[in-house]
This record gives structure tokens, C-alpha cells and sequence, in this order.
């Protein structure tokens, strides 16, 4: 909502500035936007006269110009050559800044100092309709009778202010003139000066028309319609002061009639519509469209109508959409002799429903679909007859008002006491009351007990702590102490699962990842692809076509910050999330589908160049060792089978993860056909369920004491065969070893000469240690040649010394 | 014989002076003390000496003796401070050098911040609660005194599944299913980070963001200890000194209302570029929950009031840190993320 600074001061005692209002409205409730001076970039200007004009000594192009400024003269250069000795000119002064941002300083040319700059329409950013003929091409040059030294903004006729107010949905009532000063008052504590109609529930002294029927037709939907019948009507341009007011408050000014009907609606708040009555043919009926009706709307562009459209009509065709646009044939045009003005009530649902499919909003429309006050329907027409016969503009003759529905007033208690104590804030009886006074609200008082009635236009306040809001922000918010709660004191505490997310996530980034935050909708074929098409819950409107579907899975996420960063020249890449995928049972969903946390990571091209560290690739086994850290912080037995059945994977070089023989993930390099897909090569991914880890975590360390004997320590290097896994030999080992083994290792992994091809060598060290004594070497020697016979035989490995 | 073993024992000493190495150094002594050594040999040849004589060249030969063994000694300690002042002087790195490197990672600045945020809050004895982030449409709406076509709701543009199922917009439902846990328990007293989502993409807005909710229920809550609670959360979260102030506001879940500034981090209140001049930067939304969403979550209006607000992880994410477009925060270039 714009409001004009020179209009309110009309409706209500201001002593504030258009700043000052702006900050005690945003502190009292009514967010101003931003305050805008319609005198911007004209500050500096000022009209000046032409004295003299030489031409510049030293430059043929230029002229010296003499020019009285009122008080004082200045010389100015220029290069326009359309002026005359004597023209009224703009004069943009030192340190005036235009409105198309250009800042005037003192500048000296060829030796000539130059005090300011004269202008021409374009460098003013100017639409209005000023200046002489002789202006085109050159400097703009006013009539003979533009006052010398007056501000150029001022005889434009800009010297409002306008304030932008951001309304919340609570306050509609702020869309009219009269209420924004209502509110003006009580928070400066002022006295408004109304028009008289507006308050509410006024007769208008009209006789009813004998020749115009209306009939509400959906009485849900139109609850009260009236309608102003006008004759001896007289087209004609509306008065300066209105057009003014009209502009700052951002409507463009027409004619005489729609100037006055958009005029009461920014001032009362009801918007009104002006029908040609000529036009006309017979009763007026408000209805829903038929099935296939069309309408060519003021816009000129023909409309299929829904069935559940709102309209007027009259006997024969549509007039026009009801509370959105007008209907062309019905518009109020230069020969219109007599006119109906509507004033309506209209649902705020359907109003909404009609603008949004048509892609129409308007200020009418704003003002019906945030509910508008059905009691001020009649006294805004109140308003609109005094402008008629103020302006000649019309003779109101007769009324027709219909009424299905009128809001019954309201009652809300306010208990004083209650009200302390809700604000915490310990109030005199006296000063609610004199809170209620200053908003001009009727009440009974009983003792610390109020019974308020609530004015129509305030249709947000319904219930006891609605006024408690009123109160303080009367009394200020200020005025509220700090304090706190006084009940016992309570044990902060994080879940099991959130406390695991954390963990989790230190583990990760100490490991080396980054953390990264994806969006959690996807494209679906990527989607598709990584986790379950099945599942994946799509929505109705996504933003884009990429972002339309629930994800199922976090890798594609990963995928595309990974290529990402890759195309940025960002190549080594170690990222992790942490994060809900969305699993859809049934579509369309009925009930609310599972949400599941699953961990993420992709990595990608290895460490940079570094004088001293070999560079880390980032492949595989980067990969697992995080996730072995991840294992050990949690104490949990991961086991890496070969993934089976994965497209997506390289199949060589990728594991299913289980978990107490539940497969809870993957991890593996993926797949080379997929590469191209993502513009990623050699790029190792992980996604592991967080449920199941969370369920089989271990809960505290159960220390064990370090054995007091020393440790045997041997080395162990057999040759097998390729597809012998690394696991599947130390797991024998163990077995093998027995109690006294207490720790096997992989401490080298070969291929090549020597070594025959398809065959590996694997090196373990072994630990031996006794809890109870110190063991001899003849026992561990033992122990470990028939380790050695035992691997011998289970995988036909040879020993390599 | 005394000459003899005087004369060994002169030259030795001055040898033993000019002597380089500690290996040439235990030569020497092995030239003299040693089995072979001549001063060994001497000894040997006592067996000669009258009785009255031997006591009295044993005598000069164990000063010899110990003399040279002293001045080996401390020989030896010089020549080993030398090699050690040799070594020290060989052994100098360009400690300019960077280490090696370690591998960490990077918190997200979001967690980080969230987490910062919860910390302060299980500080005040809250608990953190959660909800689900497709929400049906009375948790995300109804249920927060939001009913159909309310005018409100365009407030918010969401994202649809179906006529009833929506992306949560706000954090907000959490606080009707947390009541409806937890009755007829008191104190309620929750915060509940999480994801939300509008329909809306640009500079100050993302169609996914983050915002943590709180809530507190019990017998006598009062705006102040709203004021309270938060002043002491802005303080913890942005610094000692900073003050708060609340100017009315709507919320179709909570009356009265209130929108809640903090004084500018930047300038501590004199009017910046942050905060617009104003000294004030908006930072969470508030108020004392609505009677109907304390009768949603089955707690009786008349005999409970409470508080709630709710914070954009973003926006303080993006003050906090100097982040000037919250774009920035999804698109997870390395080099934005590793600066945390
Ligand atoms: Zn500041």
C-alpha cells in the first residue's frame, strides 16, 4: 500500500516527518517498506533564466551561458544550441544528483569554470507532458510564466512523499486511506479527521431505483451488492489534486469516473466498478459463467470462463468479471451518459481463484481476496456522491442495495489482569483503558474487565489475546521487561539418533571429507538410477525439471557438486552428506511416506602436489579407510562382500557393506559407462543406511588392560592365487593362531616379477602375546609354521621368504 | 727410567693436543696404555728396579698416567663438542618449509551453525526435537490456526505432492506434534532444527533452507521470558554486548506476535551498510503461541500459555560469516566450503 504523505496529513494531525512516521508505524506494527520522496533527483534543480549567451573564446561549439538562478546568477558552459536570451530553463546546480544518477560538479571547460549543467527531457527521466516545441533535441525549455528560482520537482507538482507499507495478511484493513490514518492516530496519540462516511453503517438519503433489479444469484459467494445510478454524466479529465494523489498512490489517472472510483477505493477501501447503465439490458445478475461463456475483457482479450467463475451480467450477456476486470462492452467511454456504480461484497476465494487463473490482480482484486468490511459498502458510495457533485462529474439520482449477509458485530473481553500477566508487564487498569480510547474502540468497562466492540474494518481481532497485541504495541514492546521462565529446571538433551549424526559427522570430516548440504529434490532419471524409481515421490510443482522428484538416494547430489567442482578446476574432491531420502509407498501418496537417513560420499582424482607427501589417490581404498575409521568409532563389524548384481559399479572393484549379515550400503568405483554421464572419471562413491548403525552401535568402551609380557612379532609372506581375497587368508590365520595371536596385518600387497602372473604376494605381521606369561620362541615358531602349512593347504599359497 | 717415563709422558700430552679426530685420539691411547703401549712396556720393565726404587717410579708412573688420562678426557669432551657443533651446523632445515600435510575436512557452515545454535539452546535445557519434512497439510497449516484459503498462506508458496501432502514451509508443525507427544507433560520445551522449503530461488531465497523452531509450554509462560530467553540466545550467538529489541509482527500461530532485531554486529548499533543505517538487523519471528495451536496439541489454553519462535539457519549463517548470497551455501564449491 502507497500512502501519500499529503494526503494523510489531510486525514490525520501530523507533526512527523515521512522518516519519523515510518519508524513509529514499523515499530507499531505496520512495516514501512521504504519511503519514497517524489522530488528524488530534482532536489537541485532549480528554473532559471537565460540572461546571456556568448559563444566560448576558445571552442566554436560551445556556449557561455549568464542564467539568474532567483537569488543569485551562474555560468554555465553548454553545447545545446536550441536556446534563446530570455527561455526558462531546469538548472541542475553543483552537487545535485539527476535521476538518472549523474552528479553535477563544478567543472571548468577550455579555461571557462562551469557551475552546474541545463538539461533536456531525457537527462530528467521526465513523463510529464512539459516544455515548449522548441525542447525537442536539446535543452528543455519551459513556458514564459515557470517561476525563476523555484525548485523544478515543485512546479511539476512532486513534492510528496510516499510511504510504502508492507501489509501482513492480518491487517487488509490498511489498504484504505481512512484506516492507515485511524492507525496513524493511535500510535500518535492524534486525532484523525474522516471523512464522514467513514464509518460505518450509513444511510444514503436515495430513493431506490424503479428501473434497475439486482440479483444475487450465489448468495455464498456475493453477500451484498449496491449499486449508484448516475445521470447528467460529464466526461472529463479529474482535477490536479486527484491526479496527484492518484499517482503517488501508484493508479493511473483516467477520467473523471474511474478517477473517483479509485480514489474512494484507495481512501475507503472498497473497491468500486463503473458500468455504462445505458448498456445494460435489463436486470443485473450475479452469477456463476455457464458452461462455455466467454467474455472480452477492458484489456481487449477474449476470456473462457470457468463454471465457477464469478460474474455480472445482465439478462443477455457478461458485463464483466466480478471484483477482477471489467467487460469491454459495458465500459465507461466519452459518450456515456449514465452510469451504475457497483459496490460489492465478493468471496475472497473466488476474487482469488478467477485473478490467479487469468494471471489478473489487481487493486480491486487485492483488496476482495483479502476480505474486505461488507458494512462500508453503502458509505463508500456515500463518498463517491459528494465527489460526483464536487467535481460536476455526475448527478446521483437513485440506490439499489441487495443484502444476503451482514457480519453481526462482535464482543471480545479483555481481562487487565490477565493481560499483565500474559505480557509480563505489570499494567494499570488506566492504561488500557486510555489504549483502547487512543484506537477510538467502544467498550464497558467493569472495574480491571472490558467488553470491546470491535469495529468491522477490524476483522482480525477475534479473541481476548488480539487485543492483548493491541495493548502492547500501544503501550510499546519496549515496555516489556526480560525475564525468565520461572518453572523448574529442565535437562537439555539431544537424541540417541541426533547425537550419532554428530559423531558421525566429526568422524567424517576428521577423516579428511568435506561436508556438503544438497538439495533433497532431484532430477528423476538420475534418481531412478542410484536409488528406486519405485519410490521416488515426484512433486506437483517443482521449481525446475531438475529438481521434480524426492530423492531416494544422496549420490547423484554428491555426483553433481563432485563434476561441479571438477569443471571449476576444483580436482580433488572428498565429500560427504549426511541426509533424509523419501520413500514413497503408493502413488499417489496417501499417507505420509518414510523418511530415512543414509550417509553419502564421493571422492575423486587425488591430493595436489606437495613437497614432501606422496599424493593420496582418492580411489577405493581412501574411501574405506574412512569408513574403517567410521567402523571404529562406533565399534561396528563392517564387512565388505563383492558387490553383486550392481550396474552402476565397477564391477572388479566395488563391495555391498553388510552389517550383522544385513546389507546396510555400497561402496565402490563407478561403473566406466556411467563416466561420460557426469564427466567424472576414476570416482569412488559410498552410501550406508544410518538406522541399522545407529541400532548396532556399541554403546560404551569396555576397556581391556595392556598385557604385562612382551610380544613376539613375525612376519608372514605367502603367494597365492589373484582371486584368494586378502580377508579370506587372515581370517584362516586367526582361526589358526588361536588366543595367543593376537594381531594379524596386511603389511604388503605385491604383483609382478617374481611373482607369477594371475598370482599375488601378501605380506602379514603377526602378533603372538600371552596374557598370562612370556612365551618362548620355540612355541611362536611352531605356532607359526603350522599357520603357514594350515594356508598352505586351504589355498594352495606357497611361503616366500 | 723416570726420564723415560716423563719424556712418554711430555710428548704424549703434546700429541695428544693437536690430536683431530676421537678415533685417532683412542689410536694414541692404545699407542701407550694400551697391552703394546710403551708406556706399558716400561711398566713391564720394573720388575728390574731395586724394592726401594719401585714404589717411587710406580708413583711417577701413575701420575703419568693419570695426567694423560685426564688430558685424553678432556680432549675427548672437546673434540665431541666439536663434532656436535659440526653436526648442528650441517643439520639446519628451511623452516619456512610448509609441514606435512594433514587431511581434514570442513564442517558445512549450515551444521555448523545449527549446531551452534542447538548447543546454546541444550545450554538453556532444551530438547531438540524433530519432525518429518513431508508434512501433511493440518500439521504444516491447520493445525497452526492456518485453515484453508486463509489468506496467510500465500505467505508461503509451497511445493505439493498432493491436495493434503506438502513440503513442511516452516518448522512450525513440530511444535503440534511435540505438544501432542509429550501431553499432558510440562514443562514443553523444545527446539526443532530442520529443513524447509518455499517455492522461491534467488540471492535471498531458497526453494531448501534451514530454520530451527522453539517452543515453550508450561503454568505461567509470559512474553518477557520470551524476551529473556532470547536475549540471552542473541548474546550467546552473536556477542555480550548486543541488545534486543521486538516490534510487532504477524504470525497466524502465535498472538501476540513479535519480529525480533538484534543490535548490528557490525556497528554495535550506529547505523551500517548490514543494517541499512537502521543499527538493527531483523533476525527470528515470535510470539506467545496462539490459543488454538495450544488446543491442537491438547494442551488447554486456559490452564498453559507458551512462547515460539523461529530462526533461518541461513540468515544467521550468512551474518554470522559475511555471506553475501545464499546461493552460495547449496552450491558447494570446495573453495567457499574449506574457508569454514
Ligand atoms: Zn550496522
Amino acid at each position: 500500500m502507497k500512502v501519500s504523505m499529503e494526503w494523510l496529513r489531510e486525514l490525520v494531525d501530523l507533526d512527523q516527518s515521512a522518516e519519523q512516521l515510518a519508524e513509529t508505524l514499523t515499530r507499531g506494527g505496520i512495516e514501512v517498506e521504504g519511503v519514497e520522496n517524489l522530488n528524488k533527483g530534482f532536489e537541485k534543480v532549480v528554473i532559471g533564466e537565460l540572461v546571456s549567451l556568448e559563444k566560448h573564446p576558445d571552442a566554436d561549439r560551445l556556449l557561455v551561458c549568464d542564467i539568474n538562478v532567483g537569488q543569485e546568477s551562474v555560468v554555465i558552459v553548454t553545447g545545446a544550441q536550441n536556446l534563446l536570451v530570455g527561455d526558462r530553463i531546469p538548472v541542475a546546480m553543483v552537487g545535485a544528483t539527476l535521476p538518472n544518477e549523474l552528479s553535477i560538479r563544478k567543472s571548468k571547460l577550455r579555461g571557462v569554470v562551469s557551475l552546474g549543467m541545463l538539461c533536456s527531457r531525457e537527462e530528467l527521466l521526465l513523463d510529464e507532458a512539459v516544455g515548449l516545441d522548441r525542447s525537442a533535441g536539446g535543452i528543455l525549455i519551459l513556458p514564459p510564466d515557470a517561476p525563476i528560482g523555484e525548485n523544478f520537482g515543485h512546479y511539476l507538482g512532486r513534492e510528496d512523499s510516499v510511504l510504502d507499507l508492507e501489509l501482513y495478511p492480518n491487517r487488509p484493513d490498511c489498504l484504505a486511506m481512512v484506516n492507515v490514518a485511524r492507525e496513524v492516530a493511535s500510535l500518535t496519540k492524534k486525532k484523525p479527521h474522516l471523512p464522514k462516511w467513514a464509518d460505518q453503517d450509513q444511510e444514503l438519503p436515495l430513493p431506490t431505483a424503479s428501473d434497475l433489479r439486482i440479483i444475487i444469484e450465489d448468495e455464498d459467494l456475493c453477500w451484498r451488492y449496491a449499486g449508484l445510478v448516475v445521470e447528467d454524466v460529464q466526461i472529463e479529465p479529474s482535477p490536479e489534486w486527484m491526479q496527484k494523489r492518484l499517482k503517488a498512490s501508484g493508479v493511473r489517472p483516467i477520467n473523471n469516473i474511474v478517477d473517483i472510483t479509485n480514489y474512494c477505493m484507495m481512501e475507503m477501501g472498497q473497491p468500486l466498478h463503473a458500468f455504462d447503465r445505458d448498456k445494460i439490458q435489463g436486470d443485473v445478475h450475479v452469477r456463476c459463467a455457464y458452461p462455455g461463456e466467454k467474455i472480452v475483457t477492458l484489456d481487449g482479450v477474449e476470456r473462457n470462463l470457468q463454471i465457477d467463475t464469478l460474474l455480472i451480467a445482465d439478462d443477455h450477456v457478461a458485463l464483466g468479471l466480478a471484483g477482477v476486470m471489467g467487460g469491454l462492452d459495458s465500459e465507461v467511454t466519452k459518450d456515456t451518459k449514465r452510469l451504475m456504480i457497483e459496490s460489492a461484497h465478493f468471496s475472497q476465494v473466488s476474487i482469488r481463484r478467477t485473478s490467479r487463473r487469468l494471471g489478473l490482480r489487481s487493486e480491486a482484486s487485492n483488496r476482495f481476496e483479502k476480505g474486505l468490511n461488507v458494512h462500508g459498502i453503502v458509505a463508500t458510495l456515500g463518498r463517491v456522491c459528494d465527489l460526483l457533485l464536487e467535481l460536476g462529474a455526475g448527478r446521483p439520482v437513485a440506490l439499489v442495495d441487495v443484502v444476503k449477509k451482514l457480519p453481526s458485530g462482535r464482543q471480545v473481553s479483555l481481562s487487565a489482569e490477565h493481560t499483565s500477566t500474559v505480557l509480563g508487564v505489570e499494567l494499570k487498569v488506566d492504561e488500557i483503558r486510555q489504549v483502547l480510547d487512543n484506537l477510538n474502540f467502544k467498550y464497558q468497562q467493569q472495574k480491571g474487565l472490558f467488553q470491546v466492540e470491535i469495529p468491522a474494518y477490524r476483522s482480525d481481532l477475534e479473541i481476548e489475546e488480539d487485543l492483548m497485541e493491541e495493548v502492547a504495541r500501544l503501550i510499546g514492546y519496549d515496555r516489556i521487561p526480560t525475564t525468565l521462565p520461572q518453572g523448574d529446571l529442565t535437562q537439555g538433551s539431544r537424541t540417541p539418533g541426533q547425537e550419532f549424526r554428530r559423531r558421525l559427522r566429526r568422524v567424517l570430516v576428521q577423516s579428511g571429507l568435506d561436508e556438503v548440504l544438497t538439495y533433497t529434490f532431484t532430477r528423476a532419471e538420475s534418481d531412478a538410477q542410484w536409488g528406486s524409481a519405485q519410490h521416488s515421490i515426484p512433486l506437483l510443482n517443482p521449481l525446475r525439471d531438475e529438481l521434480s522428484v524426492m530423492r531416494t538416494s544422496l549420490v547423484p547430489g554428491l555426483l553433481d557438486v563432485a563434476a561441479r567442482n571438477v569443471a571449476r578446476r576444483n580436482m580433488e574432491v572428498g565429500i560427504f552428506e549426511i541426509g533424509n531420502t523419501y520413500w514413497g509407498e503408493e502413488q499417489p501418496l496417501k499417507d505420509l511416506p518414510r523418511e530415512e537417513l543414509r550417509v553419502a560420499g564421493v571422492a575423486v582424482g587425488k591430493s595436489g602436489k606437495h613437497w614432501l607427501n606422496q599424493p593420496i589417490d582418492k580411489d577405493f581404498y581412501y574411501l574405506k579407510g574412512i569408513l574403517e575409521e567410521v567402523a571404529l568409532e562406533f565399534g561396528l563389524k563392517l564387512e565388505y562382500r563383492s558387490a553383486k548384481n550392481n550396474s552402476l559399479l565397477h564391477p572388479g572393484r566395488s563391495a555391498d557393506i553388510y552389517l550383522k549379515k544385513q546389507c546396510i550400503g555400497f561402496l565402490g568405483e563407478m561403473h566406466p559407462t556411467l563416466e561420460k554421464e557426469w564427466g567424472l572419471e576414476r570416482v569412488v562413491v559410498f552410501q550406508l543406511e544410518l538406522p541399522p548403525m545407529l541400532e548396532q552401535m556399541r554403546q560404551t568402551v569396555r576397556a581391556y588392560s595392556i598385557p604385562r609380557f612382551p610380544a613376539i612379532q613375525r612376519d608372514l609372506a605367502v603367494v597365492v592365487s589373484m582371486e584368494i581375497s586378502a580377508e579370506a587368508v587372515m581370517a584362516k590365520i586367526r582361526k589358526l593362531g588361536g588366543e595367543l595371536l593376537q594381531q594379524v596385518e596386511v603389511f604388503d600387497v605385491y604383483t609382478g616379477k617374481p611373482i607369477p602372473d594371475d598370482h599375488k604376494s601378501l605380506a602379514f605381521s603377526l602378533r603372538y602375546q600371552s596374557l598370562e606369561r612370556t612365551l618362548t620362541d620355540e612355541e611362536v615358531n611352531l605356532l607359526n609354521s603350522r599357520i603357514l602349512d594350515g594356508i598352505q593347504q586351504e589355498f594352495g599359497a606357497e611361503w616366500r621368504k | 727410567m723416570k726420564h723415560e717415563i716423563q719424556r712418554i709422558g711430555e710428548e704424549t700430552l703434546k700429541v695428544l693436543k693437536d690430536m683431530e679426530s676421537s678415533e685417532a685420539l683412542q689410536e694414541l691411547k692404545v699407542k701407550i696404555l694400551g697391552k703394546k703401549g710403551s708406556l706399558t712396556a716400561l711398566l713391564r720393565q720394573m720388575g728390574g728396579l731395586s724394592p726401594e726404587e719401585r714404589p717411587i717410579m710406580g708413583q711417577v708412573v701413575n701420575e703419568v698416567r693419570s695426567r694423560l688420562e685426564q688430558a685424553w678426557e678432556e680432549r675427548s669432551a672437546e673434540l665431541e663438542a666439536i663434532a656436535l657443533e659440526k653436526r648442528l651446523s650441517l643439520e639446519r632445515i628451511d623452516i619456512t618449509l610448509p609441514g606435512r600435510r594433514v587431511q581434514r575436512g570442513h564442517h558445512h557452515p549450515l551444521t555448523q551453525v545449527m549446531e551452534e545454535i542447538e548447543d546454546i539452546f541444550l545450554g538453556m535445557g532444551f530438547q531438540i526435537a524433530e519432525g518429518p519434512e513431508i508434512e501433511s497439510d493440518y500439521y504444516n497449516f491447520e493445525a497452526l490456526n492456518l485453515p484453508k484459503e486463509h489468506p496467510a498462506r500465500e505467505m508461503q508458496d509451497s511445493f505439493y505432492i498432493t491436495e493434503e501432502i506438502l513440503l513442511r514451509t516452516q518448522t512450525s508443525p513440530v511444535q503440534v506434534r511435540t505438544m501432542e507427544k509429550l501431553f499432558p507433560y510440562l514443562p514443553v520445551k523444545v527446539i526443532a532444527p530442520g529443513k524447509v522449503y518455499r517455492n522461491d530461488d534467488d540471492a535471498t531465497h531458497s526453494p531448501m533452507f534451514h530454520q530451527v523452531e522453539g517452543l515453550i509450554v508450561d503454568h505461567g509462560i509470559r512474553m518477557s521470558d520470551l524476551k529473556g530467553i532470547l536475549l540471552n540466545f542473541s548474546r550467546q550467538m552473536f556477542g555480550d554486548s548486543r541488545e534486543i529489541r521486538l516490534r510487532p509482527s504477524f504470525f497466524p500461530f502465535t498472538e501476540p506476535s513479535a519480529e525480533v532485531d538484534v543490535s548490528c554486529m557490525l556497528c554495535g548499533g550506529a547505523g551500517c551498510r548490514l543494517c541499512k543505517g537502521t543499527g538493527w538487523i531483523e533476525i527470528l519471528g515470535s510470539g506467545m503461541v496462539h490459543p488454538r495451536v495450544l488446543e491442537a496439541g491438547g494442551y488447554d489454553p486456559k490452564e498453559v500459555t507458551g512462547f515460539a519462535f523461529g530462526m533461518g539457519v541461513e540468515r544467521i549463517a550468512m551474518l554470522k560469516f559475511g555471506i553475501e548470497d545464499m546461493r552460495l551455501l547449496f552450491d558447494n564449491d570446495l573453495r567457499f566450503l574449506q574457508q569454514f
